[in-house]
């Protein structure tokens, strides 16, 4: 990757509320002009990673920089009103005292008064949403009412931009539309721009990075693919994706699980290990291929694209569940051989569990 | 820089705080000071008659107006009877009438030469002495026409208790195996408990700083201890440290409502659940709830403003002239100014609460707020010994370095009523910004200041829209508490600077009653506003109580 200069950076950002401990020595880079997203699970501290950025929150320890500028470290802050940062919040936050367009101008004061309309109008309608320039917030939908507060938020042509959980509000068809439009005007403007999430797909569908978060650290970031691909500790491979668990010991290199023996070469001979096999390894063969784990195809369920499939293992009759693509699939009460791609299997000492 | 901001807006609202906290602070220092030779005066003579007249008028009318008020609001809440849709808001009419006008229209009509005895004397062919007749004039009197006027404190608090508590709560409690009657003794009137005591210990403050009603219906209370210490003694520290022991009347009530509640701090009143649809009441039954909510409100309301009507009516036009007017003009004026300045202070206060948020700030809105609870005689008190040894140091000083007297700059004009009533209503502003305030999501504030805007254009662009009808709320509910408002004005006033309380008070210690019908009859009319717009948001389900109940 050639060198892109970081459009947010965090570093060494600790935070407490009371005695409680939210962030601890987190570090994180938004490369300028990316899309990043925060990902976790709901407590884990991304919503105050973005207030923070944002500078809603006094930063207690730590540096934060917006393009190789220091916005705030443990002596000295910049506020909010000046740091240049469009924050869209969770509920959207509309003023409902003033119309769309007032709402879009908010933060355009600056500007003389026509062309602060200008701008504002040109914002809504990036958005699509000019013809409810004169409409109060509470005669919009949730959708609208999302599309007006990136419009707000983008007006000012932020430094950065900070979006919290920007599609939580809306139902599931409204959601991947919404996703596509805002995902162009992004792009479209070229902002940096970290999103918080706790939906892995959605992350892994918009992200250009991936950071993910976990009891106020960081527990990975790269790639999207990458962190699915190669996650480095067990709740990675668990959050990104489905994951069938097995606990054994390593022996001679290797793991012996009920879907046959994985190769361990990272874990010490003797050393308790979890194995994390995501559905797609498993590959499933005739019978008569003869090999590997064989097993009684069980109960289906049929979920549209994706079939739950009930495999019991020989010899000890071990259930285990498994969503596979809907093509091709053995019928009850046959028999299969079951393969594993090891490239899709993951193996943990349990220590990291 | 950051940093800076926010310090700016705390040190501005704790100058506000300890301004306004002077004046009790004042009276209770006097307590240190010793006693002087008209205070032992005062102990050997009228002392324990005060004590005495003082707790049996707070016990009296705390009792009463508990029983007339928790009743009818348990009965409008909980029972269905013919007119209780209109009971519920008319219930709180007497709201409007200042415990002085009520006692006037009492004191005229069931006096020996009143409307009431002279019938009864020519129906039964009496004469003097043929018969006995309640005396209204007496501590008794004097318990019941306030009780009368305040019970709706407690009918509020317990109406929103009652009806904010839900079926749910009782039901349950039937579903578990309890009858009606057990179930509203042991959880419908407990939950309602902290709200009703609440209401109670308002009504004992209010009866505590009542100086019209116990003067004219001749009862010897602190208030008017302080009034005659003050203007006939001539003894200012006498007076304060009278009105030092009243304080402590009134903190001895705090204490008690905040011990009584214990730790049940609080009654949720949610829009979710449903309301009881109330049993409903037949025949003579719902006669009895009728005549119930009846009484209560004729006599708090409808008799005493009926005879206020009469008397204006008989004597308005040698009454009302240009200088009524003018009366008029310094009530309104004064009461303008006042509501305009506490909304400020208290928007202040409440401002530099939410973007600074410490304790500072809200240590200093405890203590703008607790002028309230201070009856109006003694914050005069504590307002013009200060503002009269100003007055005093500053002439001293002119006349020894520029030859000139001053005069008196303080105390000479209205800058002391003005000072004395913010005081005093400064809660009043404070409670009604507050619950405004507390409906705008910090979110929004947030989402101001990201997008640049600094925090003095935040309150103007964002805030002051945002809160306006409840910043109207509060002008208005300070409006009217500073033109009923006698005590204080009576002490601080300028020379000969009369308003409508003052001439009503005056007319009426001058046995002129009728005449001071009209004057009493235009604060009891503008007081009628505030109460309409809060029997407006009773019709609603979920309301906030704002004003005086938001301050508990």
């Amino acid at each position: 990757m050639t060198a892109i200069l970081p459009g947010l950076e965090l570093a060494g950002v600790s935070h407490t509320f009371g005695k409680k401990t939210v962030i601890q020595g987190l570090d994180l880079i938004v490369p300028g002009g990316s899309l990043t997203c925060l990902l976790g699970p709901s407590g884990c501290g991304k919503t105050t990673v973005l207030r923070l950025a944002a500078g809603l929150e006094t930063l207690q320890v730590g540096q934060i920089k917006i393009n190789d500028v220091c916005v705030a470290d443990v002596n000295n802050a910049i506020p909010p009103e000046t740091r240049n940062v469009g924050l869209m919040f969770q509920d959207y936050a509309l003023f409902p005292h003033l119309t769309v367009l007032r709402n879009v101008s908010f933060g355009l004061n600056s500007l003389p008064a026509d062309s602060r309309d200008v701008m504002a109008k040109e914002a809504l309608a990036r958005v699509g949403m000019l013809d409810a320039a004169g409409f109060y917030p509470h005669m919009l939908s949730g959708g609208e009412q999302q599309r007006v507060a990136l419009a707000r938020a983008a007006a000012p042509a932020p430094g950065v931009m900070l979006l919290d959980e920007p599609f939580s509000g809306l139902d599931t068809e409204l959601r991947a539309s919404l996703r596509q439009d805002t995902l162009r005007l992004i792009k479209e403007t070229g902002a940096t721009t970290l999103m918080v999430t706790h939906d892995p797909m959605e992350a892994m569908l918009v992200a250009d990075n991936l950071v993910l978060m976990n009891g106020g650290r960081v527990v990975q970031a790269g790639l999207p693919m990458d962190l699915y691909r190669q996650p480095k500790t067990p709740f990675c491979a668990r959050f990104l994706g489905e994951a069938i668990e097995y606990i054994g010991f390593v022996r001679s290199g290797e793991v012996i699980t009920p879907l046959g023996s994985v190769p361990a070469e990272n874990a010490k001979e003797g050393d308790e290990v979890v194995v994390l096999v995501r559905p797609e390894a498993l590959n499933l063969r005739p019978e008569s291929e003869g090999q590997g784990i064989v097993a009684t195809v069980g109960d289906r369920r049929d979920l549209g694209l994706q079939t739950k499939l009930e495999l019991r293992l020989e010899p000890d009759d071990e259930p285990v569940h498994v969503n596979l693509l809907a093509q091709n699939l053995p019928l009850t009460g046959s028999k299969v051989a079951v393969f594993l791609d090891f490239s899709m299997v993951f193996v943990f000492p349990v220590r990291d569990r | 820089m950051r940093r800076c901001r926010p310090d700016l807006w705390q040190i501005v609202s704790l100058l506000i705080a300890i301004l306004v906290s002077i004046p009790a602070l004042v009276v209770l220092v006097h307590l240190a000071f010793p006693m002087g030779e008209v205070w032992q005066h005062l102990a050997d003579t009228v002392l324990l008659r005060y004590v005495r007249n003082t707790a049996w008028l707070a016990l009296g009318v705390g009792s009463v107006g508990f029983i007339i008020g928790g009743g009818t609001a348990w009965l409008c809440a909980n029972c269905r009877f013919p007119g209780r849709s209109i009971f519920k808001w008319a219930l709180l009419l007497p709201l409007a009438v200042p415990t002085y006008a009520i006692a006037f229209s009492y004191a005229g009509l069931l006096e020996y030469a009143g409307p009431l005895q002279t019938s009864l004397r020519s129906a039964f062919g009496w004469s003097r002495g043929d018969y006995w007749f309640p005396e209204i004039r007496s501590l008794p009197g004097a318990i019941m026409v306030m009780a009368c006027v305040l019970y709706p404190y407690v009918y509020l608090l317990g109406l929103a208790a009652f009806t904010g508590q839900s079926s749910n709560a009782s039901e349950v409690s039937r579903t578990l195996g309890k009858g009606p009657w057990v179930t509203f003794f042991r959880v419908t009137l407990p939950l309602a408990r902290p709200a009703m005591i609440a209401g109670t210990a308002l009504m004992i403050m209010e009866a505590l700083s009542d100086f019209g009603a116990v003067q004219y219906l001749g009862v010897d209370t602190f208030t008017t201890g302080i009034y005659r210490t003050w203007f006939a003694l001539g003894a200012p520290q006498a007076a304060a440290q009278l009105s030092a022991i009243l304080l402590l009347f009134v903190f001895a009530t705090m204490l008690a409502e905040q011990w009584s509640r214990g730790r049940a701090r609080f009654y949720q009143v949610t829009g979710r659940d449903r309301l009881s649809s109330g049993i409903e009441l037949r025949g003579t039954r719902a006669l009895l709830a009728v005549i119930a909510c009846l009484v209560p409100l004729s006599l708090g309301f409808l008799i005493p403003s009926a005879q206020l009507v009469f008397w204006t009516v008989s004597t308005w036009s040698e009454v009302v002239d240009y200088r009524f007017v003018q009366y008029a003009w310094h009530s309104v004026s004064l009461a303008a100014l006042t509501a305009v300045l506490a909304l400020f202070f208290a928007l202040t206060l409440r401002y530099s609460l939410r973007i600074g948020g410490s304790w500072g700030s809200r240590l200093s809105i405890r203590f703008a707020g607790l002028g309230y609870a201070v009856p109006g005689s003694v914050i005069a008190v504590g307002v013009l010994l200060p503002f009269g040894w100003l007055d005093r140091t500053v002439d001293e000083f002119a006349r020894e370095w520029f030859g000139t007297s001053t005069g008196l700059i303080f105390t000479g004009g209205i800058a002391a009523m003005v000072f004395g009533y913010l005081v005093r209503f400064m809660a009043v502003a404070l409670g009604a910004v507050e619950s405004a305030l507390d409906k705008v999501s910090p979110r929004l504030d947030e989402a101001a200041q990201t997008l640049g805007v600094r925090p003095v254009q935040r309150l103007w662009r964002l805030h002051v829209p945002l809160l306006f009808n409840g910043l109207l709320t509060g002008g208005l509910l300070v409006f009217v508490d500073v033109m009923k408002e006698l005590p204080a004005t009576l002490i601080l006033r300028p020379f000969n600077y009369d308003t409508l309380a003052v001439r009503a008070y005056e007319l009426a210690s001058d046995e002129l009653l009728a005449e001071s019908a009209s004057a009493a009859l235009a604060i009891v009319a503008v007081g009628l506003i505030p109460v309409i717009v809060l029997s407006r948001s009773i019709g609603r389900f979920g309301f906030t109580v704002p004003g005086k109940g938001g301050r508990v």
